[in-house]
């Protein structure tokens, strides 16, 4: 029980989040952003998990690397297939409120650009591990690209929307930061976002650590076979 | 010092290779030709942003094929002697120095090329042949350390374009709005920046390559 104070406290901040989220006070600026701006509790969480699943996922990789275990190369991917999993449900979120805020689900965005360069980067981490059969060679080689890929992403993913006009937040000439413009919010949704990040986070890695449960029950039947 | 002459003897055995057996060199050039040629056929003479952006794409694809043989024409046994005798660090910096060089090469073809079939839109001809070699540079150092990737997968060209692309798009993206600019008789801001991000790049993906390579060729 000692260990499952952070799937409680998960299960608390998204039950916050959902309930606070729809019922928080918002401040109506102008006709057009209305209520959607709720999906601000949504959409952004998803990449700041997507973000720090990765991350996790790299740091496993360079373990594995330095280690030559198979514990870190199965929490390397069962991190980036969660990551995967939260960049999907962001560009989903995204392309609803896009839809109706915007016009059209998908503009072109330096932002949705980056996005998608993300997710085609760990699909390719897939296939590249799906054509390896000798296991110990899959997992070296995996962990290559993935800290490759990951280094050549993530400079660009953070330098290049601030270099071009974008409907974002944090691109040429706007306020803030690629992710959002954080003292624009106003303090009684900012009570929400905050909680909302380290919520979805938290889902993440809970997610991550039971399919990696899973895989390790299904070696482990393997290896009695 | 030792191992300025590691890659100094490596790039020169590369480039006899290369002059040797020179079907593979002049099966690249002709790669490039006949895609420019296609391309001449399907655009005739394009205004300047459309031929920037397929001056871009023609250039991604010969590199994709340029690089695509670099860890293959070599056996394991001879890759384990070249291993043993200079070291991983010494091998992947002379093959990023082989395929700079082979790629800045065929990016000066390819620029004939396009001058010759698709007319010429460019107004600083210097800053454009400037933006083109660090580009071919930029694409050949990815490819190369993607190509040693690939090689072990025994999956070559489709492989390294899956896991490529997506690597290189900003780089693409940058390389292209900073060649936008020399079309125009105008300066615009911010050329300065890309340049040095691009250089930025390229010097990451080199340090990654000296770090990442050995683990590359452990088995």
């Amino acid at each position: 029980m000692n260990k499952a104070w952070w799937k409680v406290l998960c299960v608390l901040l998204l039950l916050y989040t959902c309930s606070m989220g729809f019922l928080v006070k918002i401040p109506v600026l102008d006709g057009r952003l209305q209520q959607s701006i709720r999906n601000l509790y949504f959409h952004v969480p998803m990449w700041f998990c997507m973000q720090t699943l990765f991350m996790v996922s790299v740091i496993y990789s360079i373990l594995r690397l330095r280690k030559q275990d198979w514990k870190s190369d199965l929490y390397a991917v069962e991190f980036a297939r969660t990551g995967l999993i939260f960049g999907l449900m962001g560009i989903t979120t995204g392309a609803i409120w896009a839809n109706y805020q915007w016009g059209e689900p998908w503009s072109g965005d330096a932002k949705q650009n980056g996005a998608a360069i993300a997710l085609l980067i760990y699909f390719a981490y897939f296939i590249l591990r799906g054509s390896f059969q000798d296991s110990e060679k899959k997992a070296n080689i995996s962990a290559v690209y993935n800290i490759f890929a990951f280094a050549m992403l993530f400079p660009t993913l953070w330098i290049l929307p601030r270099m071009t006009e974008s409907l974002h937040p944090g691109g040429q000439g706007s306020e803030g930061n690629p992710a959002l413009n954080g003292s624009d919010l106003a303090p009684s949704m900012r009570m929400v976002f905050w909680p909302a990040v380290f919520g979805w986070t938290l889902l993440g890695v809970w997610i991550a650590t039971l399919r990696i449960r899973l895989q390790k029950i299904k070696l482990h039947y393997a290896t009695l076979q | 010092m030792a191992s300025y002459k590691h890659i100094q003897t490596l790039l020169k055995k590369d480039l006899l290779l290369e002059l040797r057996q020179q079907y593979t060199l002049y099966g690249i050039v002709l790669y490039v030709a006949s895609t420019i040629f296609i391309v001449y056929l399907s655009m005739g003479q394009p205004e300047s942003a459309v031929w920037n952006g397929l001056f871009w794409v023609v250039q991604l694809f010969v590199c994709v094929n340029a690089m695509a043989k670099s860890f293959l024409q070599e056996s394991r046994g001879r890759m384990l002697y070249y291993y043993t005798i200079s070291g991983a660090t010494d091998y992947i910096l002379s093959k990023l120095l082989f395929n700079a060089i082979l790629m800045m090469v065929m990016t000066l073809i390819s620029i004939l090329l396009f001058l010759l079939l698709l007319g010429n839109p460019v107004y600083y001809f210097g800053q454009f042949i400037m933006i083109s070699l660090l580009g071919g540079l930029g694409l050949s150092l990815v490819f190369t350390f993607l190509a040693a990737i690939a090689a072990k997968a025994q999956q070559q060209a489709a492989l390294m374009a899956i896991m490529g692309f997506p690597l290189i798009i900003p780089q693409l993206l940058l390389l292209g709005k900073a060649a936008r600019q020399v079309f125009e008789p105008v300066v615009q801001a911010g050329f300065s920046q890309m340049i040095l991000l691009l250089i930025c790049l390229d010097a990451l993906i080199i340090i990654l390559s000296i770090i990442l390579f050995p683990f590359l060729w452990r088995d």
